[in-house]
């Protein structure tokens, strides 16, 4: 009953991403600790993997509009491997209720952001297709 | 370049920290010390999105963080919900829609915050 639930809400999550532009991640990390009851730490390292093959098809997809600069996006894939480094001990040195407070001042912030995007430029803003954040 | 190598260490400590790409990082930069436009902000992103969840699944995978079968119950039905969400994007009005979904958000963000 659980995986039936959370296939649905995975697939539900995407739809919702897909829709709004937002990231996989900022969906899968509270499904992933809420409704299956992993630790914040799990959920979100697990997220970072879940978020794999929509980045892949999001890529994939963008790459045929042409948006997507490769040489730009190889420098900051290159430099964020080190900053992840930091990022992941950082993670694994919190206490687990102090990342999933964490987690949740970013949703907060991302709703700030969602408001803030639409209140400045609807009309480019929403029409971008395949936007996945 | 220097510019490109700082954004990419930053989006990598944020989203490792918080489990996600990145991109709520990664765009803003882009568009704001770079001169991209949404689009090609988004597009370039979610590139760079992919080495970075690489990097952080692999480093946490090391630590045995990573829930290798949540990951795919999760993950790849969400694929074929992306696909369908950025159809119904181009279809529906999504601007009142996303106030809605903005409050979702908030409601969970205060769930985890207490």
């Amino acid at each position: 009953m659980t995986v039936a639930l959370v296939i649905l809400i995975g697939a539900l999550g995407g739809v919702l991403a897909g829709l709004f532009g937002v990231g996989g991640g900022i969906l899968f990390v509270p499904t992933l600790a809420l409704v299956l009851g992993l630790t914040q730490l799990h959920a979100e390292a697990t997220s970072l993997l879940a978020i794999l093959p929509t980045a892949l098809a999001g890529t994939w997809r963008q790459r045929r509009y042409g948006n997507v600069d490769v040489r730009a996006a190889a420098l900051i894939g290159v430099a964020s491997i080190v900053g992840v480094q930091g990022g992941v001990l950082v993670a694994e040195s919190l206490a687990d209720s102090t990342l999933r407070r964490l987690f949740g001042a970013l949703l907060l912030v991302t709703a700030a952001h969602i408001v803030w995007r639409l209140r400045r430029k609807p009309a480019e803003e929403s029409s971008i297709p395949g936007r996945i954040r | 370049m220097p510019k490109l190598l700082a954004i990419g260490l930053v989006a990598g400590f944020f989203g490792a920290i918080f489990g996600v790409g990145g991109g709520i990082v990664i765009v803003p930069l882009l568009t704001l010390l770079l001169a991209f436009d949404q689009r090609r902000a988004a597009g370039t992103s979610l590139a760079a999105i992919l080495v970075a969840s690489v990097a952080g699944a692999v480093t946490y995978g090391f630590h045995g963080d990573v829930k290798v079968g949540a990951a795919a119950l999760v993950g790849i039905p969400a694929v074929f919900g992306v696909l369908l969400g950025t159809t119904l994007q181009q279809r529906i009005p999504v601007q009142k829609l996303s106030y809605g979904f903005a409050a979702v958000l908030a409601v969970v963000g205060v769930r985890l915050l207490l």
